[in-house]
């Protein structure tokens, strides 16, 4: 196994996300704080455990987003980033 | 959902129950023989010859260490049960590597009292933190070997910390440096709600337990 | 009122696509519509409170008549085998979605000059582009379609019948296999892993204005989406899917 093979989309994170937001965020866009990047969620790299989520830049590995759900409380780092662009239309 | 809903015949696949280690294995944790990966972030894969490792912080004087000079140092060859705080624990895993303790004795740590705690920091920018009494008077290492062989990639080679006496998150993996403060820091999964000390026997996995 | 809510479905029939594949046609009540591509949560639940939880694409077109999931067995895995080998028609399973909102194609023909699409699978990644390819089919849709199949054998091929059919009742349709383990005699076709060669064969050129999707393994996701940028794609001309060990 190589590091590649750990490695998902942000899209696989659809069903968590959808859990915390009430809009469709996979499609949601996002600003890396560290490189500028303009992506999609979808479009993170993802690393997700049983710890909990984290969505990196594609270009940098910056971490955008870092996501555990503890005892039914979500905590939501989202330093890595600068901007989000939510969609309030698409669900 | 309100009912209790059972998958008729759904069992875990990972967990063994051999009750002849029960003893070892702490609250709320199964045994496993697999050895599953986590990673937050890419797998870096590093070249030897660029390899180093230091201890820096609030003190007089730091260390940098290359590959070839970490390994003239002495080393211990270590059996222990790791346990994750994702509820796995393995029995009996092998490692070789530099006691703490030893990469320590390298820094004068004399009139220091105040440094209290430990921060280890990781490629990708992993950070835990340990209290400097854990890895001074208990067992932590900085390994390089698992199973008789070099540590690969996945498992956090060249080299990572083990500190077997607390959650695995607390076993960097990928380790680059030390950094002793006086005042405590939470790491990675520290700040994001896990426990700031994680002991496994008192099943501390989140902040508050 | 989007919120994704956990909700039950019964397996209605349960069919072997290929010896490790296994499509589950699901009945589900409280199902609003999804958008081909798109995928779903499936949790199991054991009698001690263990809970595994995997996503899965969805393999039915929006337009098809019942939802349905194509699930890969991975032999060691902690919930496929459980969804290939242990779940029974009537009985129920726990699922959530549709989910996802990039990884979709809707077939839009208001649009005049709509863009060629290029459909590139890898394995079991070939379950999401499926369901694009019955929901063109199922609407009339005529979209120029390419679709690059990657698999170890000709058995492991998913839907090849189905497909072939598709393909043979629409020119507008081609499908291109290349087979990187094992190759029936006779086989012409590509017998290797995807390259800059065969892309370069396969895939329509950027003057197209294409629009690719690509799902599988993340290695072979991201070496076709490279090959892709050699040949002037823009990242806005690639949409990736990738799936790892994780999927078991």
């Amino acid at each position: 196994m190589n590091d590649n093979d750990l490695r998902l989309d942000g899209n696989a994170v659809g069903g968590l996300l959808g859990e915390i937001f009430q809009f469709e965020m996979t499609t949601a866009q996002t600003t890396c704080a560290g490189c500028g990047a303009i992506k999609t969620v979808a479009e993170l790299m993802l690393y997700r455990h049983g710890m909990g989520a984290i969505l990196r830049c594609a270009f940098c590995d910056q971490a955008l987003m870092r996501i555990t759900c503890i005892r039914g409380c979500y905590r939501l780092d989202l330093s890595g980033m600068s901007g989000l662009q939510v969609d309030a239309d698409v669900h | 959902m309100a009912e209790n809903f059972i998958s008729r015949g759904f069992v875990s696949k990972r967990r063994v129950d051999d009750a002849a280690h029960k003893e070892r294995i702490p609250p709320g944790q199964y045994e496993t023989r697999d050895f599953p990966v986590l990673s937050a972030g890419p797998t870096p894969q590093t070249q030897l010859d660029r390899w180093t490792f230091s201890i820096n912080g609030e003190i007089a004087e730091g260390l940098k260490l290359t590959w070839n000079e970490f390994l003239q140092l002495p080393s211990e060859s270590i059996t222990v049960d790791i346990h994750c705080v994702t509820k796995w624990t393995k029995l009996d895993t092998k490692w070789k590597g530099v006691a703490v303790e030893t990469l320590l004795e390298k820094i004068d740590l004399e009139g220091n009292a105040e440094i209290k705690h430990l921060i280890a920091y990781a490629k990708g920018g992993y950070t835990t933190n340990i209290p400097l009494t854990d890895v001074l008077n208990k067992n932590a290492w900085v390994v390089y070997e698992y199973d008789g062989k070099p540590l690969t990639p996945e498992h956090g080679g060249p080299a990572r910390l083990l500190v077997p006496h607390l959650y695995f998150w607390k076993s960097a993996k990928w380790i680059e440096s030390f950094k002793l403060v006086k005042e405590d820091r939470p790491g990675f999964w520290e700040s994001a709600g896990y426990h700031n000390y994680g002991d496994p026997w008192k099943e501390q996995r989140y902040a508050g337990d | 009122m989007s919120q994704l809510k956990w909700q039950f479905t019964t397996l209605v029939e349960a069919k072997w696509e290929t010896p490790t594949v296994k499509t589950l046609v699901l009945d589900a009540p409280a199902w609003t519509g999804h958008k081909a591509g798109q995928h779903v949560d499936i949790r199991l639940t054991a009698e001690d409170g263990y809970q595994a939880q995997r996503s899965y694409s969805i393999a039915s077109a929006p337009d098809d008549k019942n939802l349905s999931l194509t699930v890969e067995r991975i032999e060691d895995g902690e919930v496929s085998p459980y969804l290939t080998d242990v779940l029974q028609t009537g009985e129920r399973l726990e699922l959530r979605g549709p989910i996802g909102g990039y990884f979709v194609w809707n077939s839009d023909q208001k649009k005049n000059n709509s863009q060629p699409l290029l459909l590139i699978a890898g394995g079991s990644g070939f379950v999401p582009l499926m369901a694009m390819i019955r929901h063109r089919a199922n609407v009339g849709d005529n979209t120029p379609t390419r679709v690059l199949y990657s698999a170890r054998s000709d058995e492991e091929i998913i839907n090849r019948e189905e497909l072939e059919e598709l393909a043979s009742k629409d020119s507008a349709l081609e499908i291109i296999y290349t087979l990187t383990r094992k190759q029936p005699k006779h086989w012409k076709g590509y017998h290797r892993r995807i390259d800059r060669q065969m892309i370069g064969e396969v895939a329509w050129t950027m003057k197209d204005n294409p629009l690719a999707f690509i799902c599988g393994p993340t290695a072979l996701v991201e070496s076709a989406a490279n090959l892709l940028q050699e040949i002037e794609y823009k990242s806005e001309n690639i949409k990736t899917e990738r799936f790892g060990p994780t999927g078991g």
